[in-house]
């Protein structure tokens, strides 16, 4: 899948499940201090990737994701 | 329609609760070694019109509560009403106290209690919906000579609770302890003759309490006009603390 694909679907999830401004959703974007997402809101969007996709993530995986591009490569090297 | 999961529902306390709330929701009969009167508590409930399984679980491994809940989401998609009532006694005196006596009751019924919460939260997150009710005691807020190891697991699920509505209160899920005094049960069928007449004499309220007693309160809890109530302890005990 495209990295603009992966994108795209992560935007769609972003708005539907935490209900965010998809203009703010960038590739750029820090989720904590941009998006403004609490870590429920983290475990939320981490469910909605695992369904979508069919893949696992663990939380190690997670550590280094602040991002919303750091979450769409993490997602396209495991598809 | 809403789902609960009841553990230990096969006998006491939890069987009531299921009957109870058979009749608003889809009920998960969760026992441990009583098989068949897990299926008669579902087939019970199925004869008044509701609709209700029946799950085999060891509380105190992780595997069987994941499997249980694999299970459980096959049939009907998620729990949105998780009843943690399952518990056992072990009772000695401190100087007596083993360690399997200790470890056991602390494991069935406080960590035991953290696998099916975790297990469950997730989906009630996602859903935005929850109800997390915990049956621990008044021996967990008073403490009791004998139960040490009882009276720890039943605090610590008040840490437990308490520390769940906190974070997880901005998804519209409750989380609330109910403590039960005496209970008519097998766990206090040994509780006879002037024992008996003892306890009912300190009650404000002159009989042992029953089942029903606890299931109206767990019924209560599960329905929307509870939703300003969370992080609560509530005895149901005749008066017995006050
Ligand atoms: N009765 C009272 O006066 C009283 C007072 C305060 C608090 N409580 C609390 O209320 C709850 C219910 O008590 P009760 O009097 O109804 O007890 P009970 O009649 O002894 O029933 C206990 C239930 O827990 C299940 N269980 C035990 N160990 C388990 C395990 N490892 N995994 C899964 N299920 C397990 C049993 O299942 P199986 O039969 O299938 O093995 C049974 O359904 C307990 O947490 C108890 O501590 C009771």
């Amino acid at each position: 899948m495209e990295v603009s694909e992966v994108f795209e679907k992560v935007k769609g999830l972003f708005v539907e499940e935490l209900g965010i401004d998809s203009e703010k959703i960038t590739m750029d974007a820090k989720l904590e201090e941009d998006l403004e997402i609490d870590s429920l809101g983290i475990v939320e969007v981490v469910m909605a990737f695992e369904d979508e996709f069919e893949i696992e993530i663990d939380d190690e995986e997670l550590a280094d994701v602040g991002t919303v591009g750091q979450a769409v490569n993490l997602l396209q090297s495991k598809l | 329609m809403k789902t609960v999961f009841v553990t230990g529902a096969s006998r006491g306390i939890g069987k009531s609760i299921a009957l109870e709330l058979g009749k608003d929701y889809q009920v998960v009969i969760g026992f441990s070694n009583s098989q068949d009167k897990a299926h008669e508590v579902v087939e019970e409930i199925k004869k008044l019109g509701g609709e209700s399984l029946a799950v085999q679980l060891n509380i105190e491994d992780r595997n069987s509560v994941d499997q249980a809940f694999n299970l459980i989401e096959e049939t009907y998609k998620h729990v949105d009403i998780l009843v943690n009532n399952a518990g056992i006694t072990k009772d000695n005196i401190l100087p007596r106290m083993k360690d399997d006596e200790w470890n056991d009751v602390i494991q069935t019924n406080l960590t035991g209690n953290f696998y099916t919460s975790q297990r469950a939260i997730k989906k009630m997150i996602k859903n935005k919906w929850g109800r997390l009710i915990f049956i621990s005691s008044v021996v967990g807020i008073s403490g009791n000579q004998g139960q040490a190891n009882y009276a720890a697991s039943k605090a610590g699920l008040i840490g437990l609770s308490k520390s769940i509505s906190k974070e997880v209160g901005s998804r519209n899920i409750t989380s609330n302890v109910i403590a039960p005094g005496y209970i008519e049960t097998d766990m206090t069928s040994f509780i006879d003759g002037e024992n008996r007449e003892n306890i009912i004499e300190q009650l404000s309220i002159k009989r042992m309490g029953k089942p029903e007693d606890i299931a109206n309160m767990v019924s209560f809890l599960s329905k929307n006009e509870s939703e300003y109530i969370t992080g609560q302890v509530i005895p149901i005990d005749g008066g017995l603390t006050t």
